[in-house]
């Protein structure tokens, strides 16, 4: 045994050195992993940012009401009036159904601002698409200016049957400072 | 790593080299050593002062609690205390604690001659006092030390924290640095210096939990240092991982965290359930009862830890199936630790048992750590868990698992060793009021919170209602007590160090294992040659 | 025969503790709703099973501690395993879990069933509010700790519900299905109600849902149980549940005084008020909404919130000062309060913050100053 602990010594070191990277990495890697999981198990109400194309061949299932209410947060420090102007609407699964929300810069400059939606519960994430939403992109609002915000949505038929009411939840936060970040040619419009 | 084999070799070579035995003097003695026992040492003395000063903290906390009212701590202050005594409890008292036990205990009990890596364990100690100096000097800068709780819950840490989480972060990192190189060392130790004949099945269990308990931490700490740079990188690098602004969910920060957060819970427990495995026979005359279903016990305990994560935040608003999911999980440890129990219970069924010092605080563990456990269960079940979540009953729970489990199984541990550490036997009387002091002191700290959280008390609350008022009494005056309880030992170690009657080579006579058959104190290099193991 | 009577008067004390604990009401609440109930029952069922085990056990151990001492001179035994025993221990609890599982499963799947509801509110939680809005019925106020810090600072007596009060109670009405939508606007709180049983997080960005049928009227309190910063401490949660006539009518009452309070904001915009009449007001708002964080005495926390005692806004141009106190200022934790304060109730605490602790600006600021000032 004096002999041999050495090289046994090294070898096993690049094993655990090895696993503590890959550990490290892996922490790292639960970032993506969690992304994926909350969107295939509708894990907190992530709710997609991107569009999705209503699918024709859908069948509207008229025997289901589903309530869908909206509700609406602005980030604190954000002058704006942010709301929803349609409340609630009731749907069936698989009919094309919209919604209307309004912002309203109250500063005296350009602000850049994001909507996060959320779903309300999380498993109805999975069949809540939005065809077109102000929320897929940032949203400049002049000064003093108010916007007319649309929602367009259909729920998948196959939502479980357990599911009636679906909240759907906006918050709005400034994100300015990132965009100049990456486009700084915006400024001069947020002088102006 | 190639600068290890010199080092390596000189500790191979070192029984024809005499003059390897003598350690240099004074200050340098400690700081360049590269000794098993020397680094040990300095590791429980490291805890034991880091315990100190958690206590204090805690003892502030206690008073501030007291009555109703701003008593002395104003709410931020509190906060602060309350996050600083839960990070130095659990990453600067009990794991070093149980890392210094690992260094002294694991070649003498596998019969080598030194830890595997002498050099990076010199290492490992010495960059720990200086993770906890920087989390100390937060607390003296201007806007505060971490005020979030140990948990540190985006986006109270990163947008709504102060400054100083920078330095909070980079001592987490320093201190994740220390104990993966402590474990590291642990396991090429155990793979590679068994004494000849000593085959797994036959490792005394301190070793077999110290080594699951090292690829524990070699799994998670990792992710720890991970979550933290993720929280860093919020905060002062405008990353989005937990901001929903940029796309990112505050709840993955729990995801990610209690991902390192419940297998470090075993991490805190593993080693005393073999500390405990070798008190209670050597006390009792008899051999452990099941020692191969200990060990499987604890390899499924370890296992299990990795998909249970989810108790911790059954609020957060998790859909039904991955409620259920986590519930059914936690509840299944409950059958691994209770074999643990049962078999420690079985072990001292029918035996011949004495009550020392150490067989004391085994026998406390036991119960008190069982009465955690049970408390434990209540919590796994989801439902009950939400009138419990955050409440003082969450504080007893764990407060019984860490104090009465991991600390008594320190303080088991240190009663059993310290003839064989310091070549001296202790004052039992002394020993005997410290066991009777801290037992009674530490129900009434702690058994109370279970009510307090029962009649819906939040923790972290630097105030409360008038209906808390008695209770809070008494447990803060069980806390004082329990306080200075602690001090006995202090001095009861100091005197056993400085002198008293001098101890055989095994003091105890039920004791089994190799360590015994050296003498105490054991000599400057554990086993220069591998004993025989039949 | 004495550690026979030792024996049992151990396991009666066990026995009798669970009712000590009921009789000395520090118990788990029953609540007042279905599922509070249910996990009342629940939480006791786990509770006694828990004991019957630590009977065993702690019983086991304890006989072998009297019994089988050395002292007594008792030779140790020589078994150390046993396949079956062990077996039994493994299947014996395992089956014990699966009957806890069964009532808890059922329980956590009425929980999550939040369809009907005939009333939603919304809460929002903030730096250390809560928010509450009737869904879809024009209703909504912020509901804020009304102890006073004196009695925190133990310098008045302390009331009956000290620290568990609130302005303004959420009013809700018993016998119907609520539906509560909760989130947060800055960091994770949590909405705990006991007698409902409800703790379900306030997550910043993202939705939660909890319901629940309110049995009896009565007032219920709660807290914050999520650390969320220096006020965690101090924001409490009071429902005051009243029956459904009672409730119909302070809906509509609420509805109507919001008509009345937009009529009198406008009122106020042409009122000037003298300023010892906007010192007395300010005072109080101060207290209620500033001195959190800035103190009573208006020196703040060194570091941590700035003290307003000759501070360059409180000192400074007035126009300054409303705007920080209207729209906060961006990336510190002081926030907009032009949400939850009336231009008036502003006016009044910046005249007291400009006129108080040794600051002497000396002017009187109006409702239709704060008005005018734009962000």
């Amino acid at each position: 045994m004096t002999k041999a602990p050495m090289s046994n010594n090294k070898k096993l070191m690049i094993y655990l050195v090895c696993g503590c990277i890959g550990m490290f990495g892996f922490g790292f890697a639960l970032v993506p992993l969690y992304n994926v999981m909350c969107k295939q198990l509708g894990i907190n109400g992530h709710s997609s940012n991107l569009p999705e194309k209503y699918k024709r061949e859908l069948v509207v299932d008229k025997s289901r009401n589903i309530r869908v209410e909206f509700v609406t947060q602005i980030h604190p420090g954000l002058p704006y009036d942010f709301g929803a102007i349609t409340k609630e609407v009731t749907v069936h699964p698989g009919e094309l159904a919209h919604a209307q929300f309004y912002a309203k810069n109250n500063s005296n400059h350009l602000i850049v601002s994001q909507a996060i939606p959320s779903i309300s519960p999380g498993q109805g994430t999975l069949y809540f698409h939005k065809t077109e939403c102000f929320c897929f992109t940032q949203q400049p609002l002049k000064p003093q200016t108010k916007a007319d915000l649309p929602v367009v949505f259909f729920i998948d038929p196959a939502l479980p049957k357990e599911i009636h009411t679906i909240t759907l939840s906006y918050t709005l936060y400034d994100v300015t400072k990132a965009v100049l970040a990456v486009h700084p040619e915006v400024a001069k419009q947020i002088e102006s | 790593m190639t600068t290890l084999n010199p080092e390596m070799s000189a500790t191979i070579n070192s029984t024809s080299h005499e003059h390897h035995h003598m350690p240099p003097r004074g200050m340098m003695r400690w700081l360049k050593t590269t000794n098993h026992k020397d680094i040990g040492t300095l590791y429980l003395w490291f805890s034991f002062i880091m315990f100190l000063i958690g206590g204090c903290m805690a003892m502030l906390i206690r008073v501030e609690l007291f009555e109703p009212g701003k008593v002395i701590l104003d709410p931020n202050l509190f906060n602060q205390m309350t996050t600083v005594h839960g990070l130095i409890m659990v990453f600067g008292a009990v794991m070093p604690a149980f890392t210094g036990l690992a260094n002294w205990l694991i070649p003498l009990m596998i019969g080598a001659p030194d830890m595997a890596l002498p050099r990076m364990n010199n290492w490992s100690f010495w960059i720990l006092p200086f993770a906890f100096s920087i989390l100390l000097s937060t607390l003296f800068m201007p806007g505060g030390g971490p005020n979030f709780g140990w948990t540190f819950y985006a986006p109270l840490s990163t947008h709504y924290s102060s400054d100083s989480t920078a330095l909070f972060v980079f001592s987490i990192h320093i201190m994740g640095i220390s104990s993966i190189m402590g474990a590291m060392n642990v396991i090429v130790t155990i793979f590679n210096l068994r004494a000849p004949g000593m085959k797994w099945m036959n490792l005394p269990l301190f070793v077999w939990t110290w080594l699951i308990t090292a690829f524990l931490l070699i799994a998670v700490m990792p992710v720890l240092a991970g979550v933290v740079t993720m929280v860093l990188t919020d905060k002062f690098f405008g990353t989005s991982f937990f901001d929903a602004a940029g796309g990112g969910d505050p709840v993955m920060f729990q995801h990610i965290f209690w991902f390192f957060g419940h297998p470090e819970v075993y991490i805190m427990i593993l080693p005393a359930f073999g500390i405990i495995s070798s008190i209670i026979p050597a006390f009792s005359r008899k051999k452990l009862f099941g020692y191969s279903s200990m060990v499987y016990a604890t390899v499924s305990i370890a296992v299990l830890s990795f998909i249970v994560w989810g108790h911790h935040m059954f609020t957060t608003g998790m859909p039904l199936f991955s409620e259920l999911f986590f519930m059914y999980c936690t509840m299944i440890i409950a059958v691994p630790t209770g074999v643990k129990v049962f078999n420690w219970v079985a072990t001292m069924w029918r035996g011949s048992l004495s009550f020392e010092p150490p067989m004391l605080f085994a026998i406390a563990f036991v119960i008190l750590f069982t009465i955690g456990g049970f408390s434990g269960l209540m919590l796994a079940i989801t439902p009950a868990d939400f009138q419990y979540h955050n409440t003082y009953f969450v504080v007893a729970h764990f407060h019984y698992v860490l104090v009465t489990g991991a600390v008594f199984a320190i303080m088991a541990a240190a009663y059993y060793w310290l003839p064989k550490w310091t070549g001296h036997m202790y004052s039992f009387k002394l020993a005997n009021w410290h066991f009777w002091c801290s037992v009674i002191s530490v129900n009434v700290l702690f058994f109370p919170m279970h009510f307090l959280g029962l009649a819906g008390m939040p923790r972290r609350i630097p105030d409360y209602a008038l209906q808390f008022a008695n209770l809070n009494k008494i447990v803060s005056l069980g806390g004082f007590a329990f306080g200075l309880s602690q001090l006995l030992f202090f001095a009861l170690v100091i005197k056993c160090i400085r002198g008293g009657e001098s101890a055989p080579a095994k003091p105890w006579d039920g004791a089994e294992g190799l360590e015994w058959t050296l003498p105490s104190p054991p000599p400057y290099h554990s086993f220069t040659t591998p004993p025989e193991v039949e | 025969m004495y550690s026979n009577t030792k024996r049992l008067l151990i396991s009666v004390g066990l026995l009798l503790f669970p009712i000590f604990v009921e009789a000395a009401q520090l118990n788990m609440t029953k609540g007042v709703t279905g599922i509070s109930h249910d996990i009342y029952h629940l939480h006791m069922t786990i509770f006694y099973i828990c004991c019957a085990i630590g009977v065993g056990v702690f019983g086991a151990m304890i006989y072998a501690m009297l019994r089988h001492r050395k002292s007594q001179g008792h030779k140790a035994a020589n078994f150390h395993e046993s396949v079956k025993v062990e077996l039994a221990w493994t299947i014996i609890p395992f089956l014990i879990l699966i009957a806890m599982a069964v009532p808890a499963t059922g329980t956590l799947i009425k929980m999550d069933d939040t369809k009907d509801a005939a009333l939603t509110i919304k809460i929002t939680a903030s730096q250390w509010k809560w928010h509450y809005d009737y869904f879809n019925k024009g209703v909504g106020f912020y509901s804020i700790l009304k102890t006073p810090q004196k009695q925190i600072d133990n310098q008045q007596a302390k009331d009956t519900d000290y620290l568990l009060e609130v302005d303004k109670p959420l009013v809700l009405p018993v016998n119907r299905k609520i539906r509560f939508l909760i989130t947060s606007e800055d960091v994770i709180h949590s909405w705990f109600i006991p007698a409902f049983a409800i703790q379900k997080d306030a997550n910043p960005g993202f939705i939660n849902e909890a319901w629940t049928r309110i049995d009896k009227t009565g007032v219920y309190r709660g807290q914050c149980a999520q650390l969320c910063g220096k006020g965690h401490g101090f924001m409490p949660i009071v429902v005051k549940a009243v029956s459904g006539k009672e409730f119909d009518s302070w809906l509509k009452a609420q509805q109507q005084a919001k008509l009345v309070a937009a009529k009198s904001a406008q009122a106020a915009l042409s009122k000037t008020l003298s300023k010892a009449d906007l010192m007395k007001e300010g005072q109080n708002v101060y207290l209620a909404h500033c001195a959190v964080c800035h103190q009573p005495n208006g020196m703040g926390l060194q570091g941590v919130f700035p003290a307003l005692k000759g501070s360059k806004t409180a000192t400074g141009p007035v126009h300054d000062h409303i705007h920080t106190v209207k729209f906060g200022r961006l990336g510190t934790a002081m926030q907009a309060f032009s949400k939850q304060l009336t231009d008036e109730e502003i006016a009044a605490a910046i005249t007291y913050e400009r006129n108080s602790w040794g600051n002497n600006m000396g002017d009187a600021v109006q409702a239709s100053d704060v008005h005018k000032v734009k962000q």
